[in-house]
């Protein structure tokens, strides 16, 4: 059971989408605070700006370079592994992510290269320009490919045609603009600015620890630190309501997330901790504040609350895997909030820059982002389940007619690849953060940029000879 | 109307297509022949040669996959699980291809492992794009508009030879494009190689159309009744005038000539497998107008490409322009 195809396809569609996943998030984030440091830069003239932005800028080359290669797999593994839901949803979907494709490619054959090598080739306010349309692409990307997942969690807008096919009804504004997609857009995005923050927060901590003088490392770390103070809050408002318009939608997700297995007439309690079994649908060793489930789905403590037995057990995701990414979410957003908070108190008590502790935290949760980021997408993705066109289409109608080695194999040579290939690239970027910016920081590279679209001339003018290294 | 909006994507795929495979053809290409090559400038100077485009090359192969997700649908249901493992090495050596090349210079430390990854990417990616047309060629089994056969269905000696074929046509583009861009030593290796991968190519491509027709009754009768052969029989006709010109370039020292002709052996190639395929998109199985997505996506998607996909080509051309010189261990002059 446990190695069929269906779940050898779910995992490998899993491993890959987590592995890209990661990229997109620390890059959309970085985009807007590089638009952010070099408006700074041209607002106050201070070159320190100027600095961090080059310094970054180098850290994004490479981190959407990664997001780009590791992209391309994903608009093939539709077909592989998931035909029989390619061909049904096709007609839907398959337009949507054409435009983010395009979308996309117009900023890559655009303004990526401007950005990355034109600083002294172009007028500095058709660079910022660039930029900001860099950082505007990221975020148009994003909202087509939420738009095609939220039609997938919330489909409106479609018929079903005779052969079988999902196929719009007649006007696309419902498919694009379907019930969840203003949360989850909203909640995708913050959660990106905030995985940002840690992790430009985590590196100014990890040379404040090294040098607290550093005014590099002072900015990027109080820049980061008024990020995560801001925006924590405003992402646990977004998610509340992101979970409203869940429990309206997909009842039965926010149900296994909330760990209900039994009504709750009177209204439900918060389970903070327990082990879900859904063979005796309970929740075992189970800790939990009575009433708070109800105000916080239902603004109320007594409002009665469905659970998960009121439903079929088929069509049940798996509870504890949803259960558990989910605590893991909310705990790591309470993290960062609890560090913006600190943040905060040290501003007030003038310690930003010398409380060893907060830069220990800091730098401790420079991941949490990217783990609270995949977290929420496995509560969202597998809280889909048993469906991947919610209520209409089961995964197991959408898998390809594949033999279990065959994706066994696959599994195995991604596995490998992606650990080699991303590993490196983690490790090159993790060494590029180990560096502190300078002054008078270098422009990047010269050298041929992934996903750049056509590396433009000015790279290739100062291209690196790449001296005869055998 | 759905008859000319379904024309016009499979006109808009088969372009993203060629415009690919002639592209990236060429990147593959060099990738491939690469250990032939002295360490030291000649590598430097062939990778220089591809630097600036390699990357706005692989745009379409995204655009084709993704072009045929949304306008035909069924056809990329049938396909891609019926090319399962071509399929996933190709995703995996085209990422390794890719870093590889990137990281060349970001990591000169390790340059001979990077170098062994180009050249393993770039073979593996062009062989299973080899296999993948064989095995389209040769027949998908299709029931209730569903891949019906095993995972191993796609491997026979056929698509084999088509493997080969293309890894010898991407290795022959590779080399006719650095007879192109680069000088001295570099070119006349690549002159020498040139000669000896067009022969290879043209007895590779001469195999695969003798064997086309014995695949299926359907290709015979394509290719050699009457009067269809009148019209067939121009292109092996111009394969033939085609590679007696590049022989003739090639001896003569020309530096153009003989790539424009290695594209114009694709475009032949390309044209008879249109002439192979038309209008099935799954041969003898899936119409064009079987696959179709209804007009409403096909519309909608329609805008976006004419908009974008001029601003792309564009793009392409103003880069290829610009980079119109040699390539030396300096980059471009």
């Amino acid at each position: 059971m446990a190695f069929d195809a269906l779940h050898l396809a779910r995992a490998q569609f899993a491993f890959t989408m987590s592995f890209h996943f990661i990229f997109p998030a620390f890059s959309i984030g970085l985009a807007s605070y590089l638009a952010v440091l070099e408006g700074l830069w041209l607002k106050t003239s201070n070159t320190l700006y100027l600095d961090l932005f080059r310094y970054w800028v180098k850290i994004f080359a490479v981190v959407f370079g990664m997001g780009v290669v590791s992209g391309i797999v994903m608009s093939y593994q539709f077909g592989t592994n998931w035909s029989a839901y390619s061909n049904r949803a096709g007609p839907i979907i398959g337009p949507l992510m054409a435009y983010e494709v395009l979308t996309a490619f117009f900023l890559e054959a655009g303004f990526l290269g401007v950005m990355l090598f034109g600083m002294t080739k172009v007028g500095k306010g058709l660079h910022f320009f660039a930029t900001c349309m860099v950082a505007f692409g990221t975020l148009v990307s994003a909202t087509w490919i939420i738009s095609v997942n939220s039609w997938m969690q919330t489909p409106a807008g479609f018929a079903v045609a005779a052969n079988g096919q999902f196929v719009p009804a007649d006007s696309w504004w419902p498919i694009i603009f379907s019930a969840s997609f203003p949360y989850r857009l909203v909640h995708t995005v913050i959660a990106a600015y905030l995985t940002t923050a840690l992790t430009v927060g985590g590196v100014g901590a990890w040379h404040l620890l090294k040098d607290k003088a550093d005014p590099y490392a002072r900015k990027m770390f109080s820049m980061a630190m008024w990020m995560a103070a801001l925006v924590a809050p405003v992402q646990i408002l977004a998610g509340d309501q992101h979970g409203l318009n869940t429990l309206e939608h997909q009842p039965i997700k926010v149900l296994a997330m909330e760990g209900d297995f039994d009504p709750s007439p009177d209204g439900a309690p918060l389970v903070l901790f327990g082990f879900p079994n859904e063979r005796d649908a309970t929740v075992h060793d189970r800790i939990a504040i009575p009433h708070v489930g109800s105000l916080i789905l239902r603004h109320d403590a007594h409002a009665p609350l469905a659970g998960l037995t009121d439903y079929p057990r088929e069509r049940w995701p798996p509870v504890p895997v949803v259960f558990w990414s989910f605590r893991i979410m909310v705990g790591l957003g309470l993290l960062m909030l609890s560090l913006g908070l600190w943040s905060l108190l040290a501003r007030a008590r003038k310690r930003l820059y010398d409380w060893r502790l907060l830069h220990r935290a800091a730098l401790l949760m420079s991941p949490a982002g990217y783990i609270a980021v995949v977290a929420g997408w496995v509560t969202t993705e597998v809280g889909r389940q048993p469906y991947t066109v919610y209520g209409e289409l089961l995964t197991a109608d959408s898998l390809s007619p594949l033999a279990a080695p065959a994706i066994a194999t696959s599994l195995v040579v991604f596995a490998l690849v992606y650990f080699t290939v991303f590993g490196i690239g983690a490790g090159y970027i993790v060494r590029m953060m180990a560096r502190l910016p300078t002054p008078q920081e270098l422009e990047p590279p010269h050298i041929p940029q992934h996903a750049a679209g056509i590396t433009p001339a000015s790279a290739v003018d100062h291209m690196v000879p790449p001296a005869g290294v055998p | 109307m759905s008859f000319d909006l379904t024309t016009v994507w499979v006109l808009i795929i088969a372009f993203a297509i060629l415009a690919y495979v002639v592209m990236d053809g060429f990147d593959l290409g060099i990738g491939i022949l690469f250990p032939t090559l002295p360490v030291g400038p000649e590598r430097d100077h062939a990778m220089n040669a591809i630097a600036p485009v390699w990357d706005g090359n692989e745009t379409w192969l995204v655009l084709g996959g993704g072009g045929l997700l949304a306008a035909f649908p069924l056809a990329y249901s049938i396909i891609l699980p019926a090319t399962y493992p071509p399929m996933i090495a190709m995703l995996l050596g085209l990422l390794f291809r890719g870093v590889a090349f990137e990281f060349r210079w970001r990591d000169p430390a390790h340059r001979p492992y990077w170098d062994a990854a180009f050249t393993l990417g770039s073979f593996v990616a062009a062989f299973s794009q080899g296999i993948t047309l064989g095995a389209i060629l040769q027949g998908i089994k299709v029931v209730n508009g569903a891949y019906a056969g095993g995972w191993l269905d796609w491997l026979s000696p056929f698509t084999v030879l088509t493997g080969v074929s293309l890894v010898l046509g991407y290795a022959l583009l590779g080399s006719t494009w650095l007879i192109w861009k680069t000088a001295g030593s570099g070119q006349a290796h690549a002159r020498r190689l040139a000669m000896r991968l067009a022969i290879g190519t043209v007895a590779a491509m001469a195999a695969v159309s003798i064997a086309t027709p014995y695949l299926h009754y359907d290709y015979w009768r394509r290719w050699f009744s009457m009067p269809n052969v009148l019209f067939t029989a121009q292109v092996p006709l111009l394969v033939i005038i085609t590679a007696a010109i590049f022989v003739w370039g090639l001896r003569r020292g020309a530096e153009r000539l003989p790539f424009l002709m290695t594209l114009a052996l694709f475009l032949l190639n390309f044209i008879g497998l249109g002439i192979s395929m038309f209008p099935y998109l799954v041969p003898r199985a899936v119409t064009i107008w079987d696959a179709a997505a209804p007009p409403a996506s096909q519309k909608f998607m329609l805008v976006g490409v004419a908009v974008i996909m001029p601003v792309i080509i564009a793009y392409t051309g103003w880069a290829y322009w610009v980079f119109r010189g040699k390539a030396d261990t300096h980059g471009y002059h």
